[in-house]
């Protein structure tokens, strides 16, 4: 179980300390998903951030099954457990797909299980395995990589924040499948997904929206969806990109 | 054959993949004589007379033979310039291993000067592995001075991988190259300098007839307080095309200076120049460290994909 105690985040921007994160108290109990949503520059990714360790907060404690983790670095939380999916795939020249998987999967990884862990979020695996993380990959190949990097440490908690950005209609409903499977295959695993997509919300068991770096409510997914369906909370469906031959709609 | 000790071994394994006598032809110089040697129907190795080196021959059309000339050095002090010529017949499509591993234990500076030449025929192809390494924790430095020359006639394509990844302190490597119409030069260059390091690398490569094309691509990482000069140009003397590629990091106090270079002498050469240099972008170390690794095991998996 994730606990959040009173956290709160402040960076220093023109010569004024700015809070992005005020007092958040949240919890994220074993077995559950949770989608975090809200209004853009609400807070949000910043949360899925400070939870993974690449941010430190200003204030207030984090807790994960019970142990005070505050202080740990991304690392030692990794190991604890806690998988972070970057909203932003980062590229590496000269690391292959294969070898990314690998180092997720922590031990020797074969070529077909790496294919496995590919064909779960979509790709054809031959194609993939030895193509490099470059920019020679396009951003919906991109970002199911990252997912199946996720995938592949089989975290306790998997983060995953605006996993639907950037990738194309098919890869999305092909996400909701694997948040589904993930859900199916872990009674324990938590999963805390950072998205305004109605679809997303709709799998959730619970919804907490964030504004203004605040809580503004939370609650089961029947309690809290209703309200939320028309505003910038819940955008349903997806936008075209692009014209004519090759136009990909995106999320 | 041969009677080398443990460390030459290490040595060999390191420039050639040699765990043992290499098949084909092959000429294996140790402390400045010749350890072994070994020519084929189609591929002679004779000794020069006027100068320290090799002739290697090629016969026209010899198909899918290999040649290994490593160089191992073990004792301190010595200094040594050698001159090898490469005569690849019309047609044949071989590959050359050279490559030089120095271990210095001693106080003195060991040198190894390697002239190459290569006059590629016709239509041949060539793929070419140079590796260096040092080792040996001596006072006295251990230095490559590589020269390559390489003169390609019609239709002919040659491929050089050049590493040199640890242990050198000193380097100096020059490559000219003359491209007749059709010809093709790929170059893969991979250093990794740490320490005192210093390397420096040159270009210039010509290309003298229609259609023919070179693509130099160096791929380096500069850690501690080494320093590398990267000085790549091409020039276009007919319709061709040419690439030139720099892509480097930066570690500690480390220093690059990339010079890419174009010339076109002629309206139809199409040339273009890419250079970059930088550190390793924090987001991919905070990746990886989000995969279990700790920063300096995400440093060193990012090294390793970019030099492979």
């Amino acid at each position: 179980m994730l606990e959040l105690k009173n956290l709160s985040f402040q960076v220093r921007a023109d010569a004024q300390d700015k809070e992005i994160i005020r007092g958040v108290d949240l919890t994220v109990p074993d077995g559950r998903l949770v989608v975090i949503t809200g209004p853009n520059g609400g807070g949000k990714s910043t949360l899925a951030r400070l939870i993974a360790g690449i941010e430190r907060p200003t204030a207030g404690r984090i807790f994960w099954n019970g142990e005070d983790i505050t202080d740990k670095s991304v690392t030692e939380r990794a190991k604890l457990g806690i998988g972070f999916a970057f909203q932003q795939p980062v590229r590496f020249k000269g690391i292959r797909v294969l070898d990314l998987l690998r180092i997720a999967s922590g031990k020797p990884l074969s070529a077909a299980e790496a294919c496995d862990r590919l064909s779960a979020v979509g790709l054809c695996a031959r194609d993939y395995i030895d193509r490099e993380v470059n920019a020679s990959l396009s951003g919906g190949e991109l970002k199911r990589i990252e997912i199946a990097t996720v995938l592949a440490r089989r975290p306790a908690l998997a983060v995953f924040d605006e996993p639907e950005a950037g990738i194309d209609l098919w890869s999305f409903q092909n996400l909701i499948e694997v948040f589904q499977e993930m859900r199916s295959e872990s009674r324990e695993g938590s999963i805390l997904i950072i998205s305004h997509q109605e679809r997303i919300l709709d799998i959730a068991d619970e919804i907490v929206v964030v504004k203004d770096g605040a809580v503004d409510r939370r609650g089961a997914r029947d309690e809290v969806f209703p309200a939320l369906v028309g505003t910038a909370s819940a955008v349903r469906g997806c936008r075209k990109s692009g014209a004519g031959k090759g136009a990909e709609e995106l999320c | 054959m041969l009677k080398l000790d443990e460390i030459q071994k290490r040595l060999l394994l390191e420039v050639a993949d040699l765990h043992k006598v290499p098949e084909g032809a092959y000429n294996i110089r140790s402390n400045s004589q010749s350890a072994g040697r070994q020519s084929t129907a189609n591929i002679e190795i004779v000794s020069k007379t006027d100068v320290s080196g090799l002739e290697i021959r090629i016969r026209p059309g010899t198909k899918n033979e290999s040649v290994h000339i490593p160089v191992v050095m073990t004792q301190s002090g010595l200094m040594e310039l050698v001159y090898n010529d490469f005569f690849i017949g019309e047609g044949a499509d071989v590959v050359i291993v050279a490559g030089c591993g120095i271990d210095n234990c001693g106080a003195q500076d060991s040198e190894h000067d390697g002239i190459h030449r290569f006059y590629v025929g016709k239509n041949a192809r060539v793929k070419y592995v140079e590796k260096h390494y040092g080792s040996g924790d001596g006072s006295g430095k251990r230095i490559l001075n590589p020269g390559t020359e390489v003169y390609q006639e019609e239709g002919s394509s040659v491929e050089m991988e050049m590493v040199q990844i640890k242990g050198v302190d000193d380097t100096v490597r020059t490559t000219t190259a003359e491209l007749a119409a059709g010809a093709r030069l790929v170059v893969r260059e991979r250093l990794m300098t740490h320490g005192e390091q210093r390397a420096v690398s040159t270009y210039v490569v010509s290309l003298n007839g229609a259609g023919a094309s070179a693509d130099v691509v160096s791929r380096s990482v500069a850690r501690d307080r080494s320093y590398q000069k990267f000085d790549a140009k091409i020039v276009g003397n007919a319709p061709c095309h040419g690439h030139t590629e720099c892509d480097s990091i930066i570690m500690d106090q480390g220093r690059i200076l990339a010079v890419p270079g174009l010339e076109a002498n002629d309206l139809d050469a199409a040339l273009v120049h890419e250079a970059a240099i930088g550190k390793i972008a924090g987001e991919q170390i905070v990746k990886l460290m989000t995969l279990g690794l700790t920063e300096q095991e995400a440093e060193e998996q990012i090294i390793n994909g970019f030099l492979r």
